[in-house]
Protein backbone atom coordinates (compact mmCIF):
# COMPACT_ATOMS: atom_id res chain seq x y z
CA UNK A 1 0.00 0.00 0.00
CA UNK A 2 1.67 3.57 -0.78
CA UNK A 3 0.88 6.28 1.24
CA UNK A 4 -1.37 7.81 -1.61
CA UNK A 5 -3.70 4.89 -1.37
CA UNK A 6 -3.85 5.39 2.37
CA UNK A 7 -4.89 8.65 1.54
CA UNK A 8 -7.75 7.47 -0.71
CA UNK A 9 -9.11 4.58 2.02
CA UNK A 10 -10.06 5.93 4.79
CA UNK A 11 -12.29 8.55 2.88
CA UNK A 12 -13.80 5.74 0.71
CA UNK A 13 -17.96 5.86 1.81
CA UNK A 14 -18.99 2.74 3.65
CA UNK A 15 -22.68 2.02 2.94
CA UNK A 16 -24.67 1.61 6.28
CA UNK A 17 -21.91 3.11 8.50
CA UNK A 18 -23.58 4.05 11.77
CA UNK A 19 -20.86 6.94 12.01
CA UNK A 20 -22.38 8.45 8.62
CA UNK A 21 -25.91 8.15 9.88
CA UNK A 22 -24.94 10.08 12.88
CA UNK A 23 -22.81 12.48 11.13
CA UNK A 24 -25.98 12.93 8.58
CA UNK A 25 -28.55 13.54 11.68
CA UNK A 26 -26.34 16.19 13.04
CA UNK A 27 -25.80 18.18 10.08
CA UNK A 28 -29.48 18.34 9.25
CA UNK A 29 -30.09 19.39 12.74
CA UNK A 30 -27.10 22.54 11.80
CA UNK A 31 -28.91 22.90 8.63
CA UNK A 32 -32.36 23.24 10.25
CA UNK A 33 -30.95 25.46 13.08
CA UNK A 34 -28.97 27.48 11.45
CA UNK A 35 -29.76 27.30 7.77
CA UNK A 36 -27.91 25.43 5.00
CA UNK A 37 -25.30 28.49 4.01
CA UNK A 38 -23.98 28.96 7.45
CA UNK A 39 -21.60 26.46 6.48
CA UNK A 40 -19.02 25.75 3.97
CA UNK A 41 -16.63 23.23 3.39
CA UNK A 42 -18.24 20.16 5.17
CA UNK A 43 -16.44 17.54 5.00
CA UNK A 44 -16.29 14.14 7.52
CA UNK A 45 -12.27 13.23 7.85
CA UNK A 46 -12.01 9.83 9.86
CA UNK A 47 -15.39 9.78 10.42
CA UNK A 48 -15.62 12.87 12.48
CA UNK A 49 -18.00 15.70 10.94
CA UNK A 50 -16.28 19.17 10.18
CA UNK A 51 -17.88 22.22 9.31
CA UNK A 52 -16.30 25.80 8.29
CA UNK A 53 -18.44 28.73 9.67
CA UNK A 54 -17.40 32.18 10.51
CA UNK A 55 -17.01 34.30 13.77
CA UNK A 56 -20.34 36.19 13.72
CA UNK A 57 -21.83 33.03 14.16
CA UNK A 58 -19.77 30.82 15.53
CA UNK A 59 -20.87 32.07 19.71
CA UNK A 60 -24.93 31.19 18.21
CA UNK A 61 -23.83 28.05 17.11
CA UNK A 62 -22.33 26.42 20.06
CA UNK A 63 -24.79 28.13 22.33
CA UNK A 64 -27.33 26.95 19.99
CA UNK A 65 -25.59 23.41 19.51
CA UNK A 66 -25.68 23.61 23.95
CA UNK A 67 -29.28 24.42 24.63
CA UNK A 68 -30.34 21.93 21.87
CA UNK A 69 -32.66 19.37 23.69
CA UNK A 70 -32.01 16.80 21.34
CA UNK A 71 -28.21 16.47 20.82
CA UNK A 72 -27.18 18.46 23.96
CA UNK A 73 -23.79 18.94 23.25
CA UNK A 74 -22.33 19.89 26.71
CA UNK A 75 -19.15 19.18 26.59
CA UNK A 76 -16.07 21.28 24.79
CA UNK A 77 -13.59 18.84 24.30
CA UNK A 78 -10.77 21.21 23.06
CA UNK A 79 -10.10 24.59 20.97
CA UNK A 80 -6.92 25.52 19.13
CA UNK A 81 -5.82 28.04 16.73
CA UNK A 82 -4.07 27.03 13.82
CA UNK A 83 -2.36 29.32 11.15
CA UNK A 84 -2.05 29.39 7.38
CA UNK A 85 0.59 32.54 6.48
CA UNK A 86 -0.83 32.01 2.78
CA UNK A 87 -4.22 32.16 3.15
CA UNK A 88 -5.03 35.66 2.41
CA UNK A 89 -7.18 37.33 4.96
CA UNK A 90 -7.90 33.70 6.55
CA UNK A 91 -4.48 33.19 8.29
CA UNK A 92 -5.42 32.73 11.52
CA UNK A 93 -8.23 30.33 12.69
CA UNK A 94 -9.88 28.67 15.59
CA UNK A 95 -10.85 24.64 16.04
CA UNK A 96 -13.58 23.88 18.13
CA UNK A 97 -13.95 20.50 18.89
CA UNK A 98 -17.45 19.30 20.73
CA UNK A 99 -18.57 16.12 21.88
CA UNK A 100 -22.44 15.17 22.46
CA UNK A 101 -22.03 12.55 25.86
CA UNK A 102 -25.54 11.42 25.53
CA UNK A 103 -25.48 10.34 21.70
CA UNK A 104 -21.72 9.85 21.76
CA UNK A 105 -21.49 12.44 18.45
CA UNK A 106 -18.24 14.14 18.09
CA UNK A 107 -17.94 17.66 15.69
CA UNK A 108 -15.14 19.65 14.81
CA UNK A 109 -16.41 22.79 13.78
CA UNK A 110 -13.63 25.56 12.65
CA UNK A 111 -13.65 29.53 11.83
CA UNK A 112 -11.40 31.47 9.95
CA UNK A 113 -10.30 35.10 10.04
CA UNK A 114 -7.39 37.74 8.95
CA UNK A 115 -4.08 37.92 11.30
CA UNK A 116 -4.93 41.87 11.19
CA UNK A 117 -7.93 41.71 13.01
CA UNK A 118 -8.16 38.84 15.37
CA UNK A 119 -11.01 39.11 17.04
CA UNK A 120 -13.47 36.02 17.66
CA UNK A 121 -15.92 36.00 20.77
CA UNK A 122 -15.14 34.13 23.80
CA UNK A 123 -16.74 31.13 24.94
CA UNK A 124 -16.35 31.41 28.93
CA UNK A 125 -19.90 32.39 29.28
CA UNK A 126 -21.19 28.91 27.88
CA UNK A 127 -18.11 26.40 28.93
CA UNK A 128 -16.29 26.90 31.97
CA UNK A 129 -13.16 25.20 30.53
CA UNK A 130 -12.82 27.61 27.96
CA UNK A 131 -10.95 30.15 29.96
CA UNK A 132 -8.27 28.59 29.54
CA UNK A 133 -7.93 27.07 26.29
CA UNK A 134 -8.50 31.02 25.01
CA UNK A 135 -5.66 32.12 27.25
CA UNK A 136 -3.59 29.13 25.31
CA UNK A 137 -4.73 30.68 21.80
CA UNK A 138 -4.52 33.87 22.74
CA UNK A 139 -0.82 33.08 23.82
CA UNK A 140 0.38 30.86 21.00
CA UNK A 141 -1.60 32.65 17.87
CA UNK A 142 -2.44 36.58 19.10
CA UNK A 143 -6.67 35.76 19.02
CA UNK A 144 -8.07 37.74 21.23
CA UNK A 145 -11.20 36.69 22.39
CA UNK A 146 -13.85 39.30 23.07
CA UNK A 147 -15.47 39.38 26.60
CA UNK A 148 -12.70 37.05 28.40
CA UNK A 149 -12.83 37.75 32.02
CA UNK A 150 -8.73 37.50 31.90
CA UNK A 151 -6.86 37.27 28.63
CA UNK A 152 -3.88 37.13 29.32
CA UNK A 153 -0.78 34.51 28.64
CA UNK A 154 -0.75 31.26 30.33
CA UNK A 155 2.65 29.40 29.33
CA UNK A 156 4.79 31.96 28.41
CA UNK A 157 6.32 35.15 29.98
CA UNK A 158 4.42 37.63 30.29
CA UNK A 159 6.33 39.97 28.73
CA UNK A 160 7.30 37.99 25.36
CA UNK A 161 5.87 40.45 22.37
CA UNK A 162 5.19 37.88 20.32
CA UNK A 163 2.81 34.97 19.32
CA UNK A 164 5.39 32.04 18.98
CA UNK A 165 3.25 29.30 17.20
CA UNK A 166 2.68 31.93 14.11
CA UNK A 167 4.57 30.07 11.29
CA UNK A 168 6.55 33.11 10.82
CA UNK A 169 8.46 32.05 13.70
CA UNK A 170 10.89 29.13 12.91
CA UNK A 171 11.85 26.66 16.19
CA UNK A 172 15.46 27.34 15.83
CA UNK A 173 17.19 31.02 15.48
CA UNK A 174 17.53 32.12 12.28
CA UNK A 175 20.56 33.81 12.66
CA UNK A 176 22.46 30.74 13.15
CA UNK A 177 24.51 29.38 10.38
CA UNK A 178 26.05 26.58 11.67
CA UNK A 179 23.04 24.23 11.29
CA UNK A 180 21.15 23.77 7.98
CA UNK A 181 17.87 22.87 7.29
CA UNK A 182 18.60 20.67 4.52
CA UNK A 183 17.48 17.39 6.00
CA UNK A 184 15.62 17.92 8.99
CA UNK A 185 12.34 19.42 9.52
CA UNK A 186 9.73 20.79 6.93
CA UNK B 1 -7.71 55.83 60.46
CA UNK B 2 -7.49 51.96 60.72
CA UNK B 3 -8.14 50.27 63.91
CA UNK B 4 -4.53 48.53 64.55
CA UNK B 5 -5.72 45.63 66.46
CA UNK B 6 -8.43 44.64 64.05
CA UNK B 7 -6.63 41.67 62.31
CA UNK B 8 -10.06 40.24 61.30
CA UNK B 9 -10.23 42.03 57.71
CA UNK B 10 -6.26 41.56 57.25
CA UNK B 11 -5.77 39.25 54.23
CA UNK B 12 -2.92 36.78 53.98
CA UNK B 13 -0.98 36.20 50.23
CA UNK B 14 0.18 32.72 50.54
CA UNK B 15 2.57 31.32 48.11
CA UNK B 16 1.73 27.63 47.71
CA UNK B 17 4.45 26.76 45.50
CA UNK B 18 5.94 26.97 42.67
CA UNK B 19 8.22 24.51 43.91
CA UNK B 20 6.47 22.61 47.34
CA UNK B 21 6.77 19.29 47.78
CA UNK B 22 2.78 19.28 47.73
CA UNK B 23 1.81 20.73 44.50
CA UNK B 24 3.34 17.76 42.92
CA UNK B 25 5.17 19.53 40.30
CA UNK B 26 6.32 22.84 39.52
CA UNK B 27 3.46 25.18 39.30
CA UNK B 28 2.33 28.15 41.39
CA UNK B 29 -1.29 28.84 43.49
CA UNK B 30 -1.60 32.57 44.88
CA UNK B 31 -4.03 31.79 47.65
CA UNK B 32 -5.32 34.97 49.88
CA UNK B 33 -6.24 33.69 53.39
CA UNK B 34 -8.12 34.87 55.37
CA UNK B 35 -6.69 33.29 58.93
CA UNK B 36 -6.63 29.64 57.35
CA UNK B 37 -10.16 30.05 55.38
CA UNK B 38 -8.81 30.66 51.84
CA UNK B 39 -11.04 33.36 50.19
CA UNK B 40 -9.28 33.17 46.81
CA UNK B 41 -6.76 31.56 44.42
CA UNK B 42 -5.02 31.96 41.27
CA UNK B 43 -3.20 29.22 40.01
CA UNK B 44 -0.04 30.59 37.80
CA UNK B 45 1.09 27.49 35.30
CA UNK B 46 3.56 27.44 32.59
CA UNK B 47 6.88 26.90 34.80
CA UNK B 48 8.06 24.07 32.33
CA UNK B 49 6.07 24.60 29.38
CA UNK B 50 8.64 23.42 26.37
CA UNK B 51 6.83 24.51 23.30
CA UNK B 52 5.88 20.83 22.80
CA UNK B 53 3.30 21.98 20.07
CA UNK B 54 5.66 23.93 18.14
CA UNK B 55 8.57 21.21 18.28
CA UNK B 56 6.39 19.03 17.04
CA UNK B 57 6.06 21.16 13.75
CA UNK B 58 9.50 20.02 12.82
CA UNK B 59 9.79 16.26 13.90
CA UNK B 60 8.60 13.29 11.65
CA UNK B 61 6.04 11.45 12.91
CA UNK B 62 7.74 8.57 14.98
CA UNK B 63 10.14 11.02 16.61
CA UNK B 64 7.06 12.97 18.58
CA UNK B 65 7.05 10.01 20.38
CA UNK B 66 9.78 11.14 22.72
CA UNK B 67 7.58 14.25 23.47
CA UNK B 68 4.59 12.18 24.48
CA UNK B 69 6.13 10.72 26.95
CA UNK B 70 7.21 13.53 28.88
CA UNK B 71 3.76 15.09 29.55
CA UNK B 72 2.33 12.62 31.28
CA UNK B 73 5.45 11.09 32.88
CA UNK B 74 3.47 8.41 35.35
CA UNK B 75 1.61 7.00 32.56
CA UNK B 76 4.27 7.39 29.66
CA UNK B 77 2.68 4.42 27.87
CA UNK B 78 -0.26 5.33 27.24
CA UNK B 79 0.63 9.10 25.74
CA UNK B 80 3.20 7.03 23.49
CA UNK B 81 0.48 4.62 22.12
CA UNK B 82 -2.26 7.27 22.00
CA UNK B 83 0.00 9.04 19.55
CA UNK B 84 0.90 6.11 17.43
CA UNK B 85 -2.75 5.18 17.38
CA UNK B 86 -3.56 8.70 16.01
CA UNK B 87 -0.53 8.14 13.01
CA UNK B 88 -2.06 5.28 12.67
CA UNK B 89 -5.29 6.52 11.99
CA UNK B 90 -4.29 9.07 9.64
CA UNK B 91 -2.45 6.47 7.62
CA UNK B 92 -4.69 3.78 7.52
CA UNK B 93 -2.76 1.02 9.05
CA UNK B 94 -4.57 -1.69 10.78
CA UNK B 95 -2.29 -2.97 13.74
CA UNK B 96 -2.60 -6.82 14.21
CA UNK B 97 -4.68 -8.37 16.94
CA UNK B 98 -1.44 -9.21 19.10
CA UNK B 99 -0.19 -6.00 19.04
CA UNK B 100 -3.08 -4.21 19.96
CA UNK B 101 -3.75 -6.95 23.27
CA UNK B 102 0.35 -6.20 23.95
CA UNK B 103 -1.16 -2.01 23.69
CA UNK B 104 -3.97 -2.92 26.27
CA UNK B 105 -1.71 -4.66 28.36
CA UNK B 106 0.64 -1.99 28.66
CA UNK B 107 -1.94 0.92 28.64
CA UNK B 108 -4.00 -0.59 31.60
CA UNK B 109 -0.30 -0.80 33.49
CA UNK B 110 0.36 2.57 32.96
CA UNK B 111 -3.08 3.46 34.14
CA UNK B 112 -2.66 1.20 37.70
CA UNK B 113 0.81 2.90 38.23
CA UNK B 114 -0.31 6.24 37.36
CA UNK B 115 -3.14 5.55 39.83
CA UNK B 116 -0.30 4.10 42.78
CA UNK B 117 1.21 7.06 42.53
CA UNK B 118 -1.73 9.29 43.07
CA UNK B 119 -3.24 7.31 45.89
CA UNK B 120 -0.30 6.78 47.72
CA UNK B 121 0.75 10.43 47.53
CA UNK B 122 -2.50 11.30 48.89
CA UNK B 123 -1.77 8.85 51.63
CA UNK B 124 1.28 10.87 51.91
CA UNK B 125 -0.55 14.45 52.03
CA UNK B 126 -2.72 13.33 54.86
CA UNK B 127 0.57 11.98 57.10
CA UNK B 128 0.30 8.46 56.46
CA UNK B 129 3.59 7.77 54.34
CA UNK B 130 3.60 3.35 54.81
CA UNK B 131 1.01 3.40 52.00
CA UNK B 132 3.35 5.59 49.95
CA UNK B 133 6.20 2.59 50.68
CA UNK B 134 4.04 0.14 50.01
CA UNK B 135 2.81 0.82 46.58
CA UNK B 136 5.86 2.82 45.47
CA UNK B 137 7.47 -0.83 45.30
CA UNK B 138 4.73 -2.36 42.96
CA UNK B 139 5.52 0.99 40.86
CA UNK B 140 9.43 -0.39 40.58
CA UNK B 141 8.10 -3.93 39.43
CA UNK B 142 5.98 -2.56 37.24
CA UNK B 143 8.65 -0.29 35.63
CA UNK B 144 10.95 -3.68 35.48
CA UNK B 145 8.16 -4.72 33.07
CA UNK B 146 8.59 -1.78 30.75
CA UNK B 147 12.32 -2.54 31.10
CA UNK B 148 12.00 -6.33 29.25
CA UNK B 149 8.97 -4.74 27.23
CA UNK B 150 10.47 -1.65 25.90
CA UNK B 151 14.23 -1.52 27.29
CA UNK B 152 13.57 1.85 29.33
CA UNK B 153 11.65 2.44 32.76
CA UNK B 154 9.95 6.00 32.93
CA UNK B 155 10.55 8.02 29.12
CA UNK B 156 9.44 4.44 27.63
CA UNK B 157 9.12 5.53 24.08
CA UNK B 158 6.97 2.49 23.94
CA UNK B 159 5.67 0.75 20.69
CA UNK B 160 5.94 1.86 16.68
CA UNK B 161 3.75 3.34 14.23
CA UNK B 162 1.90 -0.71 13.05
CA UNK B 163 2.45 -2.13 16.21
CA UNK B 164 5.16 -2.82 19.39
CA UNK B 165 8.87 -2.93 18.42
CA UNK B 166 9.14 -6.65 20.02
CA UNK B 167 7.16 -8.71 20.55
CA UNK B 168 6.31 -9.61 24.56
CA UNK B 169 9.47 -11.60 25.19
CA UNK B 170 8.74 -15.05 27.93
CA UNK B 171 10.91 -12.80 30.83
CA UNK B 172 8.35 -9.90 30.68
CA UNK B 173 5.37 -12.65 30.46
CA UNK B 174 6.90 -14.14 33.94
CA UNK B 175 7.54 -11.03 35.41
CA UNK B 176 4.06 -9.66 34.49
CA UNK B 177 2.10 -12.93 35.74
CA UNK B 178 3.78 -13.21 38.89
CA UNK B 179 3.27 -9.65 39.10
CA UNK B 180 -0.58 -10.28 38.59
CA UNK B 181 -0.35 -12.85 41.40
CA UNK B 182 1.44 -10.60 43.74
CA UNK B 183 0.14 -6.97 43.24
CA UNK B 184 -3.30 -7.84 44.63
CA UNK B 185 -2.26 -9.03 48.13
CA UNK B 186 -0.27 -5.29 48.53
CA UNK B 187 -3.56 -3.89 47.06
CA UNK B 188 -5.73 -4.83 49.61
CA UNK B 189 -3.42 -4.16 52.28
CA UNK B 190 -3.20 -0.89 51.44
CA UNK B 191 -7.08 -0.13 50.87
CA UNK B 192 -7.76 -1.83 54.15
CA UNK B 193 -5.46 0.53 55.28
CA UNK B 194 -7.19 3.65 53.94
CA UNK B 195 -10.77 3.04 52.97
CA UNK B 196 -12.39 2.61 56.18
CA UNK B 197 -9.36 4.72 58.34
CA UNK B 198 -11.19 6.86 60.54
CA UNK B 199 -8.61 9.43 60.49
CA UNK B 200 -8.19 9.49 56.40
CA UNK B 201 -12.13 9.74 55.62
CA UNK B 202 -12.43 12.76 58.22
CA UNK B 203 -9.81 14.27 55.77
CA UNK B 204 -10.92 13.89 52.53
CA UNK B 205 -14.60 12.89 52.86
CA UNK B 206 -16.76 15.95 51.84
CA UNK B 207 -13.60 17.99 51.56
CA UNK B 208 -13.78 19.84 47.26
CA UNK B 209 -16.92 17.91 45.81
CA UNK B 210 -17.64 19.21 43.05
CA UNK B 211 -21.00 18.79 41.04
CA UNK B 212 -21.60 16.73 37.63
CA UNK B 213 -22.83 19.50 36.26
CA UNK B 214 -19.53 21.76 37.17
CA UNK B 215 -17.01 18.96 36.06
CA UNK B 216 -18.57 18.52 32.79
CA UNK B 217 -18.44 22.32 32.06
CA UNK B 218 -14.88 22.33 33.30
CA UNK B 219 -13.93 19.60 31.32
CA UNK B 220 -13.44 17.25 33.45
CA UNK B 221 -12.45 13.58 32.47
CA UNK B 222 -11.03 10.48 33.41
CA UNK B 223 -11.29 9.48 37.40
CA UNK B 224 -12.46 12.89 38.37
CA UNK B 225 -15.23 13.33 36.44
CA UNK B 226 -16.71 9.86 37.30
CA UNK B 227 -16.00 10.59 40.91
CA UNK B 228 -18.33 13.28 40.12
CA UNK B 229 -21.02 10.81 39.13
CA UNK B 230 -20.73 10.91 35.28
CA UNK B 231 -19.38 7.41 34.08
CA UNK B 232 -17.67 9.05 30.62
CA UNK B 233 -15.01 6.66 29.93
CA UNK B 234 -13.43 7.02 26.35
CA UNK B 235 -12.50 3.37 26.41
CA UNK B 236 -16.06 2.24 26.36
CA UNK B 237 -17.52 5.23 24.41
CA UNK B 238 -15.23 5.44 21.50
CA UNK B 239 -12.88 1.53 21.91
CA UNK B 240 -9.60 1.58 20.42
CA UNK B 241 -7.23 -0.75 20.79
CA UNK B 242 -9.91 -3.89 21.19
CA UNK B 243 -10.83 -2.47 24.47
CA UNK B 244 -14.25 -3.50 23.21
CA UNK B 245 -13.22 -7.37 23.88
CA UNK B 246 -12.66 -6.82 27.57
CA UNK B 247 -14.99 -6.98 30.23
CA UNK B 248 -14.44 -4.30 32.61
CA UNK B 249 -16.76 -1.97 35.05
CA UNK B 250 -16.53 1.93 34.73
CA UNK B 251 -16.61 3.08 38.77
CA UNK B 252 -18.24 6.08 39.52
CA UNK B 253 -18.76 8.04 42.59
CA UNK B 254 -21.75 10.00 43.75
CA UNK B 255 -20.73 13.95 45.14
CA UNK B 256 -17.11 14.15 43.48
CA UNK B 257 -15.57 14.98 46.69
CA UNK B 258 -11.61 13.85 47.27
CA UNK B 259 -12.63 10.46 49.15
CA UNK B 260 -14.92 9.91 45.69
CA UNK B 261 -12.15 10.67 43.28
CA UNK B 262 -9.79 8.45 46.22
CA UNK B 263 -11.91 5.43 45.83
CA UNK B 264 -12.66 5.24 42.44
CA UNK B 265 -8.82 5.69 41.52
CA UNK B 266 -8.56 2.07 43.56
CA UNK B 267 -11.44 0.27 41.74
CA UNK B 268 -9.98 1.56 38.66
CA UNK B 269 -6.66 -0.58 40.25
CA UNK B 270 -8.87 -3.34 39.88
CA UNK B 271 -10.64 -3.00 36.43
CA UNK B 272 -7.37 -2.86 35.34
CA UNK B 273 -6.16 -5.95 36.75
CA UNK B 274 -8.98 -7.68 35.19
CA UNK B 275 -8.03 -6.00 31.74
CA UNK B 276 -4.69 -7.39 31.82
CA UNK B 277 -5.48 -11.10 33.02
CA UNK B 278 -8.11 -11.07 30.46
CA UNK B 279 -5.89 -9.61 27.36
CA UNK B 280 -3.29 -11.58 28.94
CA UNK B 281 -5.55 -15.08 28.92
CA UNK B 282 -6.34 -14.83 25.63
CA UNK B 283 -3.48 -13.22 23.92
CA UNK B 284 -3.41 -14.06 20.33
CA UNK B 285 -0.44 -15.74 18.44
CA UNK B 286 0.33 -14.16 15.14
CA UNK B 287 2.60 -10.58 14.06
CA UNK B 288 2.82 -8.24 16.54
CA UNK B 289 2.93 -5.06 14.19
CA UNK B 290 1.56 -4.63 11.39
CA UNK B 291 2.74 -5.38 7.21
CA UNK B 292 2.82 -1.51 7.21
CA UNK B 293 6.94 -1.08 5.47
CA UNK B 294 6.63 2.23 4.61
CA UNK B 295 6.43 3.09 8.56
CA UNK B 296 7.59 0.29 10.52
CA UNK B 297 11.31 -0.39 10.46
CA UNK B 298 12.12 -3.12 9.08
CA UNK B 299 13.93 -5.89 11.22
CA UNK B 300 17.74 -5.42 11.00
CA UNK B 301 19.30 -8.44 9.79
CA UNK B 302 16.98 -7.81 6.37
CA UNK B 303 18.38 -4.25 6.25
CA UNK B 304 21.36 -6.02 5.49
CA UNK B 305 20.88 -8.46 2.92
CA UNK B 306 17.93 -7.16 1.66
CA UNK B 307 17.62 -4.09 -0.91
CA UNK B 308 13.91 -2.90 -0.29
CA UNK B 309 14.73 -3.29 3.49
CA UNK B 310 17.83 -1.09 3.05
CA UNK B 311 15.43 1.84 1.47
CA UNK B 312 12.75 1.51 3.90
CA UNK B 313 15.26 1.72 6.80
CA UNK B 314 16.70 4.78 5.27
CA UNK B 315 13.20 6.40 4.48
CA UNK B 316 11.59 5.96 7.96
CA UNK B 317 15.12 6.92 9.28
CA UNK B 318 15.61 10.24 7.64
CA UNK B 319 11.66 10.54 8.53
CA UNK B 320 10.79 10.71 5.12
CA UNK B 321 7.40 8.97 5.63
CA UNK B 322 4.88 11.14 3.12
CA UNK B 323 1.71 11.54 5.27
CA UNK B 324 -1.57 11.71 3.35
CA UNK B 325 -3.31 15.51 3.43
CA UNK B 326 -5.59 15.89 6.17
CA UNK B 327 -6.89 15.84 9.57
CA UNK B 328 -7.72 13.70 12.37
CA UNK B 329 -8.08 13.60 16.03
CA UNK B 330 -7.89 10.65 18.14
CA UNK B 331 -8.57 10.27 21.89
CA UNK B 332 -7.39 7.78 24.22
CA UNK B 333 -8.47 7.24 28.34
CA UNK B 334 -4.97 8.64 29.74
CA UNK B 335 -4.69 8.08 33.40
CA UNK B 336 -6.07 11.77 34.38
CA UNK B 337 -8.98 11.58 31.52
CA UNK B 338 -9.73 11.86 27.56
CA UNK B 339 -6.11 12.78 26.08
CA UNK B 340 -6.74 13.62 22.59
CA UNK B 341 -4.20 14.42 20.09
CA UNK B 342 -5.82 16.62 17.32
CA UNK B 343 -3.31 16.27 13.77
CA UNK B 344 -3.61 18.76 10.83
CA UNK B 345 -1.30 17.05 8.14
CA UNK B 346 -0.27 19.08 4.59
CA UNK B 347 1.05 15.83 3.74
CA UNK B 348 4.69 16.95 4.50
CA UNK B 349 6.79 14.97 6.75
CA UNK B 350 5.91 16.52 9.12
CA UNK B 351 2.82 17.83 11.43
CA UNK B 352 1.41 20.69 10.17
CA UNK B 353 0.02 21.02 12.97
CA UNK B 354 -0.52 19.13 16.53
CA UNK B 355 -2.38 19.89 19.57
CA UNK B 356 -2.76 17.54 22.33
CA UNK B 357 -5.73 17.71 24.66
CA UNK B 358 -4.30 17.43 27.93
CA UNK B 359 -6.38 16.47 30.96
CA UNK B 360 -4.78 18.23 33.32
CA UNK B 361 -4.82 21.50 31.51
CA UNK B 362 -8.32 22.00 30.96
CA UNK B 363 -9.30 20.82 34.59
CA UNK B 364 -7.03 22.33 36.52
CA UNK B 365 -8.23 25.70 36.56
CA UNK B 366 -11.60 23.91 38.47
CA UNK B 367 -8.96 24.13 41.28
CA UNK B 368 -9.60 27.22 43.05
CA UNK B 369 -13.42 26.76 42.75
CA UNK B 370 -12.52 23.67 44.70
CA UNK B 371 -10.50 25.11 46.96
CA UNK B 372 -12.11 28.54 48.30
CA UNK B 373 -13.94 28.01 51.27
CA UNK B 374 -11.61 25.17 52.72
CA UNK B 375 -8.47 25.39 54.77
CA UNK B 376 -5.30 24.90 53.49
CA UNK B 377 -4.56 21.22 54.91
CA UNK B 378 -7.76 20.78 52.81
CA UNK B 379 -6.64 22.46 49.65
CA UNK B 380 -3.12 20.17 49.32
CA UNK B 381 -5.49 17.16 49.99
CA UNK B 382 -8.00 18.15 47.04
CA UNK B 383 -4.84 19.51 44.64
CA UNK B 384 -3.67 15.82 45.58
CA UNK B 385 -6.17 13.84 44.71
CA UNK B 386 -6.74 15.71 41.02
CA UNK B 387 -3.76 14.23 40.22
CA UNK B 388 -2.19 17.61 38.19
CA UNK B 389 0.92 16.21 36.65
CA UNK B 390 3.04 19.42 35.87
CA UNK B 391 4.19 17.86 32.47
CA UNK B 392 0.86 17.66 31.07
CA UNK B 393 -0.10 20.99 32.54
CA UNK B 394 2.57 22.57 30.35
CA UNK B 395 3.12 20.62 27.70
Amino acid sequence: MTPQDAAVAPEAPVAEDPIKAQNSQVLALLTRLFGADTFTDVHEPYGLLTATTTRERIHEIIAGLQQDQELKFHFLTTMCGINYPENPSQELGMIYHLHSLTKNIRLRLKIFFPVADPVVPTLTDLYNTANWMEREAYDFYGVIFTGHPNLIRILNVEDMDYFPMRKQYPVEDGTREDKTDLFFGR
Amino acid sequence: MPILNDFSQELTTLNLGPTHPATHGIFQNILQMDGERIVSGVPTIGYIHRAFEKLAERKPFYQITTLTDRMNYCSSPINNLGWHMTVEKMLGVTVPKRAQYIRVIMMELARITDHLICNSILGVDTGAFTGFLYLFQEREKVYEIYEEVCGARLTTNMGRVGGMERDLSPVAIDKLRAWLKSFPVVMKEFESMFNRNRIFMDRVVNVGPISAEKALSYGFTGPNLRAAGVDYDVRVMNPYSSYEDFEFDIPVGTNGDTYDRFIVRNEEIWQSLRIINQALDRLPDGPYHADAPHYYLPDKPDVYKNMEALIYHFKIVMGEIDAPVGEVYHAVEGGNGELGFYLVSDGGRTPYRLHFRRPCFIYYQAYPEMAVGTTLSDAIVILSSMNVIAGELDA
